[in-house]
């Protein structure tokens, strides 16, 4: 993940895909992994779920997200990546990890990533239902 | 002139295929593009508040006028994360 810190990903995110970003000097790492749930919102047994993403713009997104990050909280560095495809319950379906020389600015990098991914970021997912069916779902704000 | 259409996720299962190539009128702008896909696919009209269109990969509005060649890509409200 560190030779290119954005990137769209075929099938689950290897939850162990942050082990070799440290090691620049900073103090601090924070990271974030979004994992399939087995409910949805209105209480719905889920199975899976399918991403797709229009990956050029998406991975532009991540790079102005980390730069608007730089912006906000001074010297951090951002990776992001985003499953596309099927995933099971439990899977990795997006990691975010900050970089920063204090804990402060990589926690607070960190949360407005995800939340400015959630937010933006051209991905859409549909639910599989444990019934059969299966439904595209749009983000809220506090997922 | 030709532009390249692009669909995701509920819009493209409307459209029935994710990538098309659309004829268009010298001058024609992101909203003529809407209204003659609206013709083809009734299906579309519902989603018009809430579609969001990108032109090269930026976001932009109904107004914006379209150049042979550009990618115009149409989607939902977004759901990664």
């Amino acid at each position: 993940m560190d030779s290119e810190r954005f990137s769209i990903v075929r099938g689950p995110i290897d939850p162990r895909c942050f082990e070799n970003i440290a090691g620049a000097g900073e103090g601090a790492l924070v990271t974030f992994l979004g994992i399939v749930r087995n409910t949805a919102h209105d209480g719905r047994a889920v199975v899976g779920l399918s991403y797709e993403a229009y990956e050029t713009m998406a991975c532009t997104e991540f790079k102005a997200i980390d730069a608007q990050a730089r912006e906000r909280f001074g010297d951090v560095r951002l990776w992001i990546a985003h499953a596309v495809g099927d995933l099971a319950v439990g899977e990795v379906a997006v990691a975010v990890a900050a970089t920063a020389e204090h804990r402060a600015a990589a926690f607070e990098a960190c949360r407005f990533a995800i939340d400015q991914l959630k937010e933006r970021a051209p991905i859409w997912k549909k639910e599989r239902y444990a019934d059969g069916n299966a439904q595209w779902r749009a983000n809220k704000t506090d997922e | 002139m030709q532009i390249r259409l692009l669909a995701f996720a509920s819009l493209r299962e409307i459209l029935r295929s994710s990538e098309r190539s659309l004829s268009l009128p010298q001058g024609a702008r992101v909203g003529d593009a809407q209204r003659l896909l609206e013709e083809q696919f009734p299906g579309l009209a519902p989603h018009r508040s809430s579609m969001r269109i990108a032109r090269n990969g930026r976001l932009v509005d109904s107004d914006a006028t379209l150049c042979d060649g550009d990618e115009i890509a149409l989607f939902p409200p977004v759901g990664g994360g």
